[in-house]
């Protein structure tokens, strides 16, 4: 920084580190984070039309059904089950568990499989008892 | 030089003690989650492609009213709580801080009722 008066060493930004698993996924929870609250806006149209009556609500199932709503509820099912599965690998780390690189390593992955897992169960699950959603 | 004593300070500014309850607020809200999500989620792919009358039976289900109203509280006020750390942690200017996050909490206290509303309404009316 031309401005610097000091020449003290400044830590590298972000772009110098290579991405790393951890912090990747620190970001993707948060990211989620903000993404499912946009969709609690989902559901409480959801629940206002179902409210309102059977013409507001088969509005909002025409609404979901379509191509971008199909679009959008899979990227929300996908980020609800990482937040939730990364949510509980929080929750350890808040009780002071699995803070070895190792563990962190392997629970990180296994949160990736479950929330892989999930989703593709959620969705197998939707489509083949009731042929669509 | 500092002129105000520690407990002044304290008392006036910064996280001392209240901090830790919001910690708190957002593990116990994320812990409650988690059974409720997993059985709104379970319900939602069991009531794909039903007709207004199913999705209107099963609200009115008493525990289903219950449980609904109570995703619906937790659920917002654990996305309030991660909204505002994203806001502390993102926006700098003082000023537009505070705004947004005065403008998140009204919004948010705001669809909170409307949800809570909409599930009674279907749950209590005809």
């Amino acid at each position: 920084m031309a401005t610097q008066q000091h020449k003290r060493p400044l830590s590298p930004h972000l772009q110098i580190y290579r991405p790393q698993l951890t912090s990747f996924m620190s970001i993707t929870h948060r990211a989620t984070g903000v993404f499912l609250s946009l969709g609690t806006l989902v559901l409480v149209y959801w629940l206002m039309a179902a409210a309102t009556g059977p013409v507001a609500y088969q509005q909002a199932q025409t609404l979901l059904s379509s191509g971008i709503g199909l679009l959008l509820l899979f990227a929300w099912s996908f980020s609800l089950f990482y937040h939730l599965c990364n949510g509980i690998r929080h929750l350890f780390w808040d009780a002071g568990c699995g803070f070895e690189i190792k563990t962190v390593y392997f629970t990180g992955y296994l949160v990736l499989a479950t929330t892989l897992l999930f989703t593709a169960l959620a969705w197998a699950l939707a489509f083949t008892v009731h042929g669509g959603v | 030089m500092q002129l105000r004593s520690p407990l002044a300070r304290v008392r006036g500014l910064g996280a001392a003690r209240a901090g830790t309850d919001e910690f708190i607020t957002q593990r116990l809200t994320a812990i409650a989650l988690i059974p409720l999500l997993l059985w709104f989620v379970g319900s939602i792919i069991h009531l794909a492609r039903a007709d207004y009358a199913t999705v209107i039976e099963w609200i009115k289900t008493p525990w289903v009213t219950v449980a609904l109203i109570l995703l619906i509280l937790v659920l917002f006020l654990h996305a309030h709580s991660g909204l505002r750390e994203v806001l502390q942690d993102y926006v700098h200017h003082e000023i537009i801080k505070t705004i947004a996050m005065v403008a998140m909490k009204f919004f948010v206290i705001t669809i909170t009722v409307s949800s809570v509303l909409a599930v009674l309404r279907i749950a209590l009316g005809g």
